[in-house]
């Protein structure tokens, strides 16, 4: 029976997949293209890791939305396992790191297989994002090179940043059409990448940034071929080749050097990152997923581990779990692993169609799309995000970061949990509390028999040395019940603890329970160790609005004082049952601020900042919300205006309520929502009347209130008043409503 | 009521700062518990001495007219451990050191080294007051085992003797009984439903106990169930302190053989932190 309804299940939401899938290998494509070269593979490697990957762990996995194939934070390992190993020879260097991923993949099979998943927690944070960091400047060291039009140049990281002066001096040395082309497209391309979010308009966000990236570029180099009848200008080196016969022959793993020393450095390199970049990845997308699903880590790990030696097998890169491309798929609408395996298939429909057009796009577009990737990896904003967190913590982001930089990837990290254990001793002065402790149960649990709470409490000290403990008493909480963790006989809690707990606070909140922490202010105020880190819950906002107010936000002061409401200007992260609409299924919001609420608590509306997709797919959006409770209990519907966008929707998504009396209102309005016989019998005539006579808003409803949208950016002060009044109006016509 | 197992308690004392507050505590609980108190110090007889303990003793509120003083000398844990024995004692109190840091934890305070020897039962008090204080919160160790019964109907008696608004039997359950691994949704509603099954189980054990319990010793004492999941010994210390109990109690454990000292087990987490005054119950034949 359930099982039928499962497949019932599967087959209804099998259109939706298929088109998140093609929508995902739109933006898969390219980057599997540009990461294969960028590690010094060939192209293919790329496209067979996520065709491989997409269809392997579509199968075998243990998550539900998250995409596989080659990873960005891999290509710096490759390319140097590549280049060292093949001692001046690539293609030989090719086939030993190929070797190396097999056996990484391997690895990850036993990690999974022994349960190793909660061995990611042992590393703190700061240094994770150092080591990210450090990733990004080294894709985009030797990326921009590539982006200017100069396909190889050799060195370190640091090596290649230096001379990225000389590169660009090159250019305006020598401006000859050939090198100022290529040059061109680069930054173009680079630019386009960067202000992609900025334009707002639905139906052209369908198409992913590094597709319309591709497209163009090939476009420009059809020009010269069919407009212009001329070869294109771009060397030789700068295109894409891919082998006549792909199918039929695959690459030869060469696995003579295992023993050699610089081997096994770089199979531990690449199973590390493959391990952490899967294990990020699969987290974040857990906290995007709109059913709010749990993943089995350690059955996607083994996945991940078969995928990878097969992945290796036929020539292609690891298979690891990527945050951008399965944001792209949940934006997109996909609910099961089946749309992973769309992704894969659509990889390959396009690389068996379309190969001469693939050998069309330039390599300077693609590493402009590498060359955004770096940078979001190692944006400025992440250092300023962590150095208000604490001092300490940008000091282990520094040292992780340049460790990476100027030794390697493993080195880095290591020196990043010293740094980290270090600065913990520091600032505890005390090396006891850690050597005691660390091997002791110190997490208790118990379900409070009175109450039916969960009880966590947290003796000694908790960071990232034995987080793992109370993960897994944690993990253990279902996160639809009222879970209270208490630190007050804990003398140390870091800031992997805090971000880790804040992560659980979200998901217990979006899944209809909470979390709650308690002990720390107390703790603090009676010992001398008050941690940075305490207040890096946002709760308490640690954004640090300055205390000026501006033009807006004085009007608004002023509308408050005339209204009779409160105001308040400082961003609040406690966004209470806004994650419970549809709108914001797929979404992460960050915090609203400027809100103003009424003294009866009934109406309220706020700025809010809230985030879509993950990584280079990320947009941060900003906009003004109006939220109303509701008179009555009313089902749960949407209410947008009817465009080329819900076209789409109906088709992957649901179906638009149309009533055949009201052919105006059913042709500007876009209606949807699961209980249709609700939602007709609720848009009676007057409500059909009222919004046909207003400005067009953005409704929904979760049943008890009423969240209302004007436009995609924040709302003028007269925008403001409108919204209010057309609150003002839907209150009465709701509230006149009989039940 | 004729059950009652401490009939005879000794308290080793030491001239140090604490010496009021243990002798006071002591005339208390020996009141309390209806016993006979010797006051046992390890050391040479003076005047001075003799004069300082007695004036203590005179000044207590809190009267018990059966007392003796002992004094010996010599090497205090042996003739502890041996004065237990030759006296017949049920109970011996002793002033634990909490832990403050590491120096203490390999010193060892005397008090572990006794209790791991001594073949009664034992009291530690980690801060004796003045004031009288009430027992408010007792917690005992309803583990599995055959001592268990014994140990529970002790924990009665003692929560009626000293008034005790609560009283909470915890039922320590082993991790590795559960066997389910939690890793996804699936898995933890199994998990889930597995401990439910395990935590009742307990709970019904237990009940039964109680059930079976004299009605003369159950008396009207206030009490509940809790089960919680965790490493034996550890958690309830750990529990203990969470619920900021006045009075935990535990069985004793078999023998203490290298191994156990080695891989501490239930009592040596205890020891290692006591978390509030523990009672240890020591199985031996009353009288």
């Amino acid at each position: 029976m359930d099982s039928k309804s499962n497949l019932k299940n599967f087959i209804a939401y099998l259109p939706r997949n298929i088109f998140s899938g093609f929508v995902v290998s739109l933006i898969a494509l390219p980057l599997g293209l540009g990461l294969a070269i960028a590690s010094g593979a060939p192209p293919m490697a790329g496209i067979i890791s996520a065709i491989v990957g997409g269809s392997v762990v579509a199968l075998l996995g243990g998550s539900n939305l998250t995409i596989t194939g080659p990873g960005n934070g891999l290509v710096i390992v490759v390319l140097s396992a590549i280049l060292t190993l093949g001692e001046g020879d690539n293609y030989q260097g090719y086939l030993f790191t190929l070797a190396a991923i097999i056996i990484s993949g391997l690895i990850l099979v036993l990690f999974g297989v022994f349960r190793l998943g909660s061995l990611s927690e042992f590393f703190p944070s700061s240094a994770l994002q150092g080591m990210l960091a450090a990733i990004g400047i080294g894709i985009l060291a030797t990326q921009v090179h590539v982006m200017f039009g100069f396909a190889s140049e050799k060195g370190s990281a640091l090596e290649q940043i230096s001379t990225i002066p000389k590169t660009i001096l090159y250019l305006f040395e020598n401006p000859t059409i050939k090198t100022l082309l290529g040059a061109t497209i680069g930054c173009i391309s680079l630019l386009f990448m960067f202000f992609y979010s900025k334009i707002r308009i639905p139906f052209f966000h369908l198409i992913p940034a590094p597709m319309w990236v591709v497209i163009g570029s090939i476009g420009v180099v059809y020009y010269y071929g069919a407009i212009l009848n001329s070869p294109v200008p771009i060397s030789e080196d700068l295109m894409i080749r891919l082998p006549e016969n792909f199918l039929g022959e695959f690459p030869a793993p060469n696995f003579t050097k295992v023993l050699n020393i610089d081997f096994i450095g770089f199979t531990l390199s690449i199973t590390l990152v493959a391990f952490l970049e899967s294990l990020l990845s699969i987290k974040a997308v857990d906290k995007l997923d709109p059913k709010k699903r749990r993943s089995n880590i350690n059955k996607d790990l083994r996945a991940l581990g078969l995928a990878t030696i097969a992945s290796g097998f036929l020539g292609g890169l690891n298979v690891v779990t990527v945050i951008a491309r399965s944001s792209v798929n949940v934006n997109n609408g996909g609910t099961n692993r089946s749309a992973n395996f769309f992704h894969a298939l659509f990889m390959l429909l396009f690389i068996l169609l379309f190969v001469s057009q693939i050998q069309k796009i330039p390599l300077p577009a693609l590493a402009a799309i590498l060359v955004y990737t770096g940078y979001k990896l190692a944006a400025p904003e992440n250092f300023i995000r962590i150095y208000k967190i604490g001092k300490e913590q940008a000091f282990i982001f520094l040292i992780t970061l340049f460790g990476t930089l100027v030794t390697d990837l493993i080195t880095g990290i290591a020196s990043g949990v010293l740094c980290t254990f270090i600065v913990h001793l520091f600032l505890n002065k005390s090396f006891v509390l850690f050597s005691r402790n660390w091997l002791k149960p110190s997490v208790l649990m118990f379900l409070e028999e009175e109450s039916g709470n969960y009880y966590v409490s947290v003796k000694n000290f908790c960071s990232f040395l034995n987080f793992y403990k109370l993960k897994k008493k944690l993990d253990e909480i279902p996160e639809t019940e009222h879970a209270i963790v208490d630190f007050s006989l804990c003398d140390f809690v870091d800031h992997t603890v805090m971000e880790g707990l804040n992560n659980y606070r979200r998901v217990f909140a979006s899944k209809g329970g909470l979390l709650e922490t308690i002990g720390l202010d107390i703790r603090s105020a009676e010992t001398t160790h008050p941690f940075a880190v305490r207040k890096s819950l946002p709760q308490s906002n640690f954004l640090n609005f300055k205390s000026s107010l501006t033009k807006r936000q004085v009007s608004l002061q002023k509308l408050s004082t005339i209204l009779d409401w409160e105001y308040l200007a400082q961003p609040v992260s406690d966004s209470g049952d806004l994650e419970k609409f549809l709108f914001f299924k797929t979404k992460l919001i960050n915090y609203q601020y400027n809100s103003l609420k009424s003294k009866n608590n009934i109406t309220s509306f706020f700025d809010l900042s809230y985030s879509e997709g993950a990584f280079i797919a990320k947009e941060n959006l900003e906009a003004t919300f109006l939220k109303i409770k509701s008179p009555k209990k009313l089902p749960v519907f949407v209410l947008d205006k009817e465009n080329l966008m819900s076209i789409f929707y109906s088709f992957s998504r649901s179906k638009d309520i149309n009533f055949k009396q009201h052919p105006v209102f059913s042709n500007r309005f876009f209606l949807y929502g699961d209980d249709r016989k609700a939602i007709r019998s609720l848009f009676s005539k007057d409500l059909i009347y009222f919004f046909e006579n207003q400005p067009t808003y953005h409704v929904e409803s979760n049943g008890k209130s009423v969240l209302i949208k004007g436009g995609d950016r924040l709302a003028s002060i007269e925008e403001i008043k409108k919204m209010l009044s057309f609150a003002e109006g839907l209150g009465v016509v709701l509230s006149k409503k009989e039940d | 009521m004729n059950f009652q197992p401490f009939k005879k308690i000794l308290i080793g004392f030491a001239f140090s700062p604490n010496l009021k507050a243990n002798i006071y505590e002591s005339l208390r609980i020996s009141s309390a518990l209806n016993a006979e108190i010797i006051f046992f110090h390890v050391g040479e007889k003076t005047s001075e001495k003799a004069s300082t303990i007695e004036n203590i003793i005179k000044s207590c509120p809190q009267k018990n007219k059966n007392f003796s003083i002992c004094w010996k000398s010599g090497k205090p844990v042996p003739i502890l451990i041996k004065a237990c024995y030759d006296l017949k004692i049920d109970l011996l109190l002793i002033g634990a050191l909490k832990r403050e840091n590491v120096l203490k934890f390999y010193l060892g305070s005397i008090a572990r080294k006794i209790t791991r020897n001594v073949s009664c039962s034992v009291l530690l008090l980690i801060n004796p007051s003045l004031e009288n204080r009430l027992l408010e919160h007792v917690v005992v160790n309803a583990l599995d085992s055959p001592k268990t019964k014994e140990t529970i109907k002790i924990a009665f008696y003692i929560s009626r003797a000293f008034l005790s608004s609560k009283l909470t039997l915890v039922e320590e359950i082993s991790r590795s009984k559960v066997d389910v691994q939690v890793d996804d949704d699936v898995t933890l509603k199994r998990a889930m439903l597995k401990k439910e099954r395990l935590a009742k189980e307990e709970k019904n054990r237990v009940e039964d106990i109680i059930k079976n319990l004299p009605k003369e010793i159950k008396g009207e004492v206030n009490w509940k169930t809790q089960s919680i999941f965790g490493k034996r010994g550890y958690s309830i210390g750990h529990y203990a302190k969470v619920v900021r109990a006045d009075l935990l109690i535990m069985n004793s454990e078999e023998k203490y053989s290298f191994i156990n000292r080695l891989f501490p087990k239930d009592l040596e987490h205890i020891l290692a932190e006591i978390p509030t005054d523990v009672l240890i119950l020591k199985n031996r034949k009353n009288g």
